[in-house]
């Protein structure tokens, strides 16, 4: 029996030894489980699974000698249209997820009955680019966190689903949205917005978790006299974007939370915002108790193709090197030194077009007629990036990177745009180049270190969903014709598969009840969940 | 049944405020107004410009002139509807049965009713004023169609010929006649190309496909649809097969189109002229709007 299997034993033991058995025990989750989240891998406690980002389960009872015989155990309708994205948590049984619109709930998670649901009443004047969706909640103590499409942070009792505080971060009107799981660190909550499509100003929001008081904002546009702000011409800075709309990771033995950001604004438009526009497209490390900036690595400079950095930055440690990994939207794979920010190898592991040389640093760099022209120009990969938010994975057992590849390239339009405040701000637009071959995805295993690949999954046409790895020696993820696939880690052999009847635009997670594990993701507009017959 | 009218003042406000809570509880349609507020606003139209290139272009092209999926909309007649109120109902709320999803943000930015009358206001500053005509004869274009130029054996319009292509009825009013010429000429060129949106799970490309059976039958067609694992298609006597790929002995998948290039041999320009004059009649009547 594997040590991840005899852990699931023990908590059904305590829980019988308790006398709760049949009913879920709703144990407080402290900051020190969060930060000891591997060590009860029956329990999906944060967005990526835990702080490193890995999105790794230690799971081991679905495994390459049984995978195959993987069937539906349960299906919870949300009954919405439009792109569901949530990472589900599962805490000692009980499963927290979001949809479309804000709604929220709590299941049984050996049958998906629900315990709570909860919606929130939305303005009717709300309007998120790229679908009114929710990626999933934070939980610590007794609530879980969710951030609004009309940009508030709430918090919900985790028994009631009753809202237990409320707090406006910022005027929805202007075009921020919250769309990403927050991340639960010590006793804030930790929050990150969306609105690169509106001239938004991004930020980086800490919250207290028992009162809603906010502690701290990290502005990612320096304001004048701050370092950074002479990389915006002249008053580009204050419609300059860089939201922050994926939820971060965390090194509690350093103290260093790592978030994302996204594109400057408007997008598709460099003229008259000249200079490098940080912090847009950065990883920024940041201290969770004060919010201040330790450093910043700015992936593509001066953007022009929405290429932005929000993919999860995956924590890997490799012969002694502390290391930050992440595959960005712009196809190039980028191996940091996160004890110092400084920046190792940068490797393409999709096709790219727009850098053929580097810069002193090491880092790509744009060519000069790789920007967009009025009439439109071809360049790879397309304006959905080469990946996207869909969560990568790390497998410590087969030690590779695991990433949902994009092959698509697009025609990126400029033209000059007025900023209007709450409207549009792309300065123009891109669509697909369909002089090219047709575009495919795939799943790419990659040697960390050297970005290497190892094999790949071809995907027909680029999907959107992200991946999980497991103890079983096992990697799952979806694809855009509604399949959900599990594949042998070592040498990306399918095992297993399954029709959920529509795209997959969401990362997958495990978890374990009574000692027999599941996985599950989200599809459609319902919520799946697999296990052993 | 009756409707008592209240005359005293006291029951006038109850009912006023009873018919203020009604609006309240049934809110009017989006399209309250039916006229086009900004109609030739030569600036309105710029502004459009801007969020028709934000949110439109992706499918229907720059400068509105049609891309890969969406249709031309500088024709003067289009395929679901030419009034202002029509334009408004189409963006606000997508169009059934299309890849045009409504403008709530699922591909694109949401729209507000004000945008959408901005890009209405640009789709008109692009528009040609008279319908589109092309010089031939749609008499005998029909003639041709059903005859000897034998593209009913694949295409259907109104009801009648093939199944293998692409039905041809509304795509008179959709495409422009350099893209319909070019497609006759050229058919590899450009076959349709998917989206995957959740708006629209999958659009047949028409791409070529040949298997050979476990058992030893050849089958030649095209796709309807296609995951990893499986494959639906209809052959070339239209039957409908469904298969999984593993338990096939040979699959191949083409983009070279089914359909023959149409050279000056096989079709001289008057008589393409003429198909087209043919699609053209057939796109913008009333049928082909149905």
């Amino acid at each position: 029996m594997s040590r991840a299997i005899r852990m699931v034993g023990v908590v059904s033991l305590t829980i019988c030894a308790l006398g709760i058995s049949g009913r879920v025990g709703l144990a407080q989750v402290t900051p020190q489980r969060l930060v000891d989240s591997s060590k009860e891998p029956a329990n999906w406690l944060m967005y990526s699974g835990d702080y490193s980002g890995r999105r790794f389960s230690a799971l081991d009872q679905i495994n390459t000698a049984n995978a195959r015989t993987l069937v539906p155990k349960w299906v919870y309708q949300t009954a919405t249209t439009g792109k569901f994205e949530t990472t589900p948590l599962v805490v000692d049984g009980v499963l927290y997820g979001t949809g479309v619109d804000d709604r929220a709930y709590a299941l049984d998670a050996r049958t998906g009955r629900p315990i709570w649901q909860y919606q929130r009443a939305l303005p009717g004047d709300v309007r998120p680019c790229c679908g009114r969706v929710n990626r999933g909640v934070a939980i610590l103590g007794d609530k879980v966190f969710l951030g609004t499409l009309d940009a508030h942070v709430i918090a919900l009792d985790a028994k009631t689903g009753n809202l237990r505080w409320d707090v406006v971060a910022v005027d929805y009107r202007k075009g921020y949205t919250f769309t990403l799981a927050p991340l639960a660190i010590k006793n804030l909550v930790i929050v990150g917005v969306s609105g690169g499509e509106y001239g938004i100003s991004g930020f980086i929001d800490a919250y207290d978790a028992n009162t809603g008081a906010r502690k701290w904002r990290f502005n990612t546009i320096p304001g004048p006299g701050e370092p950074g702000h002479d990389s915006w011409e002249g008053e580009s800075w204050k419609t300059g974007g860089a939201p922050a709309w994926i939820t971060g990771v965390y090194e509690p033995t350093t103290n260093t939370t790592y978030w994302t950001t996204g594109n400057p604004s408007p997008s598709n438009r460099g003229a008259a915002r000249g200079g490098d526009n940080l912090y847009s497209n950065c990883l920024l490390a940041l201290d969770p108790d004060s919010g201040k900036l330790k450093w910043h690595f700015q992936f593509t400079k001066h953007d022009e193709h929405d290429w932005d950095a929000t993919q999860v930055p995956v924590m890997i440690e490799d012969g002694g090197k502390h290391l930050i990994v992440q595959a960005n939207r712009n196809g190039f794979y980028y191996v940091i030194d996160r004890s110092t920010g400084k920046l190792i190898s940068a490797t393409p592991y999709a096709k790219i077009t727009w850098s053929s040389t580097k810069d002193a640093e090491g880092r790509p760099a744009a060519d000069q007629d790789s920007s967009p022209t009025l009439e439109g120009r071809a360049v790879c990969p397309g304006a959905a990036g080469a990946t996207n938010w869909m969560s990568p994975t790390y497998d410590p057992q087969t030690k590779l990177f695991y990433v949902t590849a994009r092959e698509q390239c697009d025609i990126f339009s400029t033209a000059p745009q007025p900023y209007e405040e709450g409207h549009a701000y792309y300065g123009s637009a891109y669509f697909p180049n369909d002089e090219t071959e047709p575009f495919w995805g795939a799943l790419r295993a990659i040697e960390p270190r050297s970005g290497n690949l190892k094999w790949e999954y071809k995907h027909r046409s680029p999907t959107w969903s992200g991946v999980l790895s497991t103890a079983g020696g096992l990697v799952f993820t979806g694809d855009a014709e509604g399949n959900f696939i599990a594949l042998d880690a070592a040498s990306g052999k399918v095992l297993w598969h399954f029709q959920t009847g529509a795209s997959i635009y969401s990362s997958p997670m495990s978890f374990a009840i009574e000692g027999k594990q599941y996985v599950g993701v989200a599809s459609g507009s319902a919520l799946f969940t697999f296990g052993l017959p | 049944m009756s409707v008592l009218i209240p005359c005293n003042k006291s029951s006038y406000i109850a009912f006023a405020t009873a018919a203020l809570l009604l609006i309240g509880l049934f809110p009017v349609p989006a399209q309250a107004q039916s006229k086009n507020p900004y109609a030739g606003d030569a600036k309105v139209a710029k502004v459009g410009e801007f969020q028709f290139r934000s949110n439109c272009a992706f499918c229907h092209g720059l400068g509105a002139r049609g891309g890969g999926r969406g249709p031309d909309l500088t024709r003067a007649q289009k395929r679901h509807g030419n009034s202002d109120a029509e334009m408004f109902r189409n963006i606000h709320d997508g169009i059934a049965g299309t890849a045009m999803p409504a403008a709530v943000g699922s591909i694109g930015v949401a729209m507000t009713e004000e945008e959408i009358w901005q890009v209405i206001t640009y789709i008109r500053s692009v528009q040609v004023k008279a319908p589109a005509q092309a010089a031939g004869n749609s008499a005998h274009g029909k003639e041709l169609f059903y005859g000897s130029a034998t593209c009913g054996t694949c295409h259907m319009v109104q009801g009648k010929g093939g199944r293998l292509g692409p039905d041809l009825t509304g795509t008179g009013a959709a495409r422009s006649l350099d893209y319909l010429i070019d497609s006759v000429r050229h058919p590899s060129k450009r076959l349709a190309i998917g989206i995957t949106e959740a708006t629209k799970e999958f659009s047949q490309e028409y791409e070529s496909v040949t298997v050979v059976t476990s058992d030893g039958q050849k089958f030649m067609g095209v796709v309807l649809n296609e995951d990893d694992f499986t494959v639906q298609m209809m052959d070339t006597r239209e039957q409908i097969h469904m298969f999984e790929k593993e338990k096939l002995k040979s699959f191949e998948k083409s983009r070279e189109s089914l359909m023959p290039p149409y050279d000056q041999k096989m079709l001289s320009d008057k008589d393409l002229q003429d198909i087209v004059a043919y699609l053209l009649a057939v796109g913008s009547s009333r049928e082909a709007a149905q």
